[in-house]
């Protein structure tokens, strides 16, 4: 079916088609419509889902991880203040090795106040060890929250997926979306690991560890992480043959003879399309390399794609304070640094706080990218 | 308890027990410096000591008290103190 | 009438090897509460705490019911989250059994950081039982204050000195925080009163929507007390009437337990280690003779409620049941 859709209502329009056994959520900007939605399918009994209005996100992430221990396929949505609110229950959820699928409108972490889109949110909980996926359009936020609960499930981790706030949670696209059946038979059902409420073999959930075994269940939990990038190839070819579209993990855009390339998550991967466009109408060699999953990281991917080109612009809609550039120039960089021969690599903060990112900025970003000149480690772009 | 420890490719997936029997081979026995002693014969039978010990180490059968698990009692003293009839005393630990 | 003998007859739910200290009231508790709610099959949540520790170090569980632990402040949460669970597979009809909840937390998970979680699961009416084992501080870090702490107490983050006599406020009344938020049952009780104890369990376990217990549990270290006097102290916290024993149903207050001869609070602070600088100084008594006051008041306002809401339910009806699930 073909509907228009903002970013918020296809997720909650997929939530819908997921038919999850429990949602426990609380509303923020600008990701509360999701949940509005969604409650309004559940007072309309379109959904069995049972429904809880916790009083905090906190709250939210701890009863999912409630319900999950229960074996229930577990959905939530949430955003910035809030995403932050529920960081300690998010390692507990990924220790528990639970696959509870999470629905994030990406928005600016305080203070100062900002309701507007940006990474910072998702990208601050990058070391939780969620899976954690960057959409570029409405289409794609739709398609993936529907794959994450079947790689989550599969994986035996819990996943996020992110659209830029405001700028896909609240604009309309058109998209194409499949029927119930198809989704819930694409799904199957629930393998939990293990189920609380089965009293008749009692086990225990979230034990005290000493020195002793502490590192040797992380260790596990790491290896959980590391298998998953098969894990999601293996469900995005499945989506791919079913419903006909698929995202690779890293998709290149123009970057056959690429001199410069910029690497980006998010909604301005599409922004950056139309730079290349543009400019390869002028005769300049560039391309886009879009990085759809954050975590688990394909640094082998990355090596091989990236490895060939002479230089790549790192693009982050975040700034990790004072590290070495941008959250992902910082890892790409560790990530190439051992290969013979790599490309110079540029860091560059942008969109802050819903800060416009035009296609004109992307020109400027490719200009200097293919200048190989730049004088301080990391631009801001379009900061007065 | 446990002679050896697992690797981590043994543990289960997430962090759960399943083996809920294992707790029995912590012997909190080996903490005790006073061992409650129980005068059997004087007993009532009136199971109040096997309602106030913290770690079960009263051992009841058929509604009636047949003694002291020294396994696990850490000799705290609650049962020799709330016996109506007097009849647990506590001692020394000897060993 | 309950009898022991009765209740010998079911199974040691919480097992012996756990790591409590010799002598804490909350083992006790949580044995005394597993005994009393068989044979209902039970599935539960803990806050991290004392409990926490000593009953589930890897690998050992003392629990041999379903347990899960997320955090600190999330026993109810959590709790609610199952609740939301077992909801679910009993509308698909994947479930049969009348499964109880119930949620263990200290006073540091309840009154404190936990309040959150706590007030949002009741006020959304999960039915679960929700337990505070209550031995007046952050034990398990080391004997912080709490705001179930009562004036006076010396704790090492509201340490007896030279200036200041510990705990400079009264403890804060989570019972009316909790009757506040017109829970389908509501009690008060401890240790030494296993009958008051393992009845108030059954009775909130039955109750048809939201429960909460509020047990004193002596700790032996944090009130510098000896371990064999756990249950001494337990009855004469009643006995001095600091610790009433009382319930709220059907909108009433009931009071359990008149002691029958009232003890002055002397009788409870002696024992222990945590008031001994209350005594012997003038400030020292000072504080004595305010926290008898506030015993006093809290004790008389008791009676007052009991007889003020003792008649039919002021707005006719049966016990608040959820009215939609």
């Amino acid at each position: 079916m073909i509907l228009a859709k903002t970013g918020n209502e296809a997720f909650a329009y997929a939530m819908k088609q997921i038919n999850p056994d429990v949602v426990a959520a609380y509303p923020i900007t600008p990701s509360t419509e999701i949940v509005q939605i969604f409650s309004s399918y559940v007072s309309d009994g379109e959904v069995d889902t049972e429904f809880v209005a916790v009083e905090s996100e906190h709250s939210a992430m701890t009863a999912c991880i409630g319900a999950a221990a229960c074996g229930c396929r577990v959905m939530t949505a949430t955003a910035s203040q809030g995403l932050a609110l529920m960081h300690e229950m998010l390692f507990v959820a990924a220790g528990l090795r639970l696959p509870i699928v999470m629905a994030v409108a990406s928005r600016s972490l305080s203070s100062p106040l900002n309701i507007h889109g940006d990474h910072s949110d998702s990208v601050a909980s990058r070391d939780s060890g969620w899976m954690q996926f960057f959409c570029e359009t409405v289409q794609e936020g739709y398609d993936t929250l529907i794959q994450a609960v079947k790689i989550a499930e599969r994986a035996y981790l819990p996943g996020l997926v992110a659209i830029d706030g405001f700028i896909l949670s609240h604009c309309q696209e058109r998209i194409e979306t499949f029927t119930d059946r198809d989704v819930r038979e694409f799904l199957g059902k629930p393998k939990p690991n293990y189920n609380l409420l089965d009293w008749r073999n009692p086990i225990l959930i979230g034990p005290a560890t000493l020195q002793d075994y502490y590192f040797e269940f992380k260790r596990s939990e790491i290896e959980g992480m590391n298998r998953t990038l098969p894990i999601i190839q293996e469900i995005q070819e499945e989506f791919g043959k079913r419903f006909g579209r698929s995202y690779p993990v890293l998709e290149e855009y123009r970057c056959e003879d690429a001199d410069a390339v910029l690497l980006v998550m998010g909604s301005a991967c599409g922004t950056c399309r139309v730079a290349v466009d543009r400019l390869r109408e002028k005769g300049k060699k560039v391309g886009m390399v879009k990085l759809r999953v954050f975590r688990p990281l394909a640094h082998t991917l990355l090596k091989k794609i990236l490895g060939r080109f002479k230089a790549v612009g790192v693009l982050d809609r975040v700034d990790a304070v004072n590290s070495y550039g941008g959250p992902l120039f910082t890892e790409v960089g560790s990530v190439l640094y051992d290969l013979a021969e790599r490309p110079r690599l540029f860091s560059y903060v942008y969109g802050l706080g819903g800060r416009e990112f035009a296609p004109e900025d992307a020109m400027t970003v490719f200009e200097q990218v293919l200048s190989g000149k730049k004088d301080e480690l990391v631009t801001y772009i379009g900061v007065r | 308890m446990d002679k050896k420890l697992k690797s981590w490719q043994e543990l289960p997936c997430g962090a759960i027990i399943t083996d809920m029997g294992a707790v029995k081979g912590n012997k909190t026995g080996a903490w005790r410096s006073m061992r409650p002693i129980w005068n059997k014969e004087k007993c009532r039978q009136c199971l109040v000591c096997w309602i106030y010990c913290p770690d079960s180490a009263i051992t009841v059968k058929e509604g009636k008290m047949v003694g002291i698990d020294y396994t696990y009692c850490k000799g705290c003293g609650i049962c020799a103190q709330v016996c109506p009839a007097k009849v647990i005393d506590m001692e020394k630990e000897r060993k | 009438m309950l009898k022991l003998q009765d209740l010998a007859k079911n199974k040691e739910l919480f097992s012996s090897g756990h790591r409590a200290c010799a002598g804490c009231g909350e083992a006790l508790a949580v044995r005394q509460i597993l005994l009393a709610a068989q044979p209902r099959p039970v599935v539960t949540t803990m806050a991290t705490g004392c409990l926490e520790i000593f009953s589930s170090i890897y690998p050992h569980s003392a629990w041999q019911v379903p347990m899960i632990h997320t955090a600190f402040e999330t026993a109810a949460s959590t709790a609610a989250g199952v609740e939301a669970a077992y909801r679910f597979y009993k509308k698909m009809g994947r479930i049969e059994d009348d499964i109880r909840i119930i949620a263990f937390a200290g006073d540091g998970g309840t009154y404190d950081i936990g309040l959150q979680g706590l007030s949002g699961a009741l006020e959304r009416r999960h039915r679960f039982l929700y337990v505070c084992t209550n031995n007046e501080a952050y034990m398990n870090t080391g004997i912080q204050r709490s705001s179930a702490t009562p004036l006076g107490a010396d704790t090492t983050t509201s340490p007896a000195g030279k200036v200041l006599p510990g705990k400079g406020e009264h403890r804060k009344n989570i019972m009316e925080i909790v009757i506040a938020h017109d829970v389908a049952y509501a009690g008060q009780t401890t240790v030494f009163f296993w009958r008051d104890l393992a009845t108030k369990v059954q009775k909130a376990l039955d109750a048809p929507g939201p429960s909460f217990l509020n047990v004193l549990v002596p700790c032996p270290l944090g009130w510098r007390h000896q371990p064999s006097d756990t249950l001494k102290l337990s009855k004469i916290a009643a006995d001095t009437c600091y610790w009433p024993l009382y319930e709220f149903e059907n909108g009433r207050y009931k009071i359990n337990y008149e002691p029958q001869k009232k003890l002055p609070i002397e009788e409870f602070l002696k024992p222990q280690g945590r008031f001994r600088h209350l005594f012997g100084t003038e400030e020292g008594a000072k504080v004595i003779s305010e926290l008898q006051r506030f015993v006093d008041e809290q004790w008389e306002l008791l009676h007052k409620k009991q007889a003020l809401f003792s008649g039919p339910r002021h707005c006719e009806g049966e016990a608040r049941s959820n009215p939609v699930h």
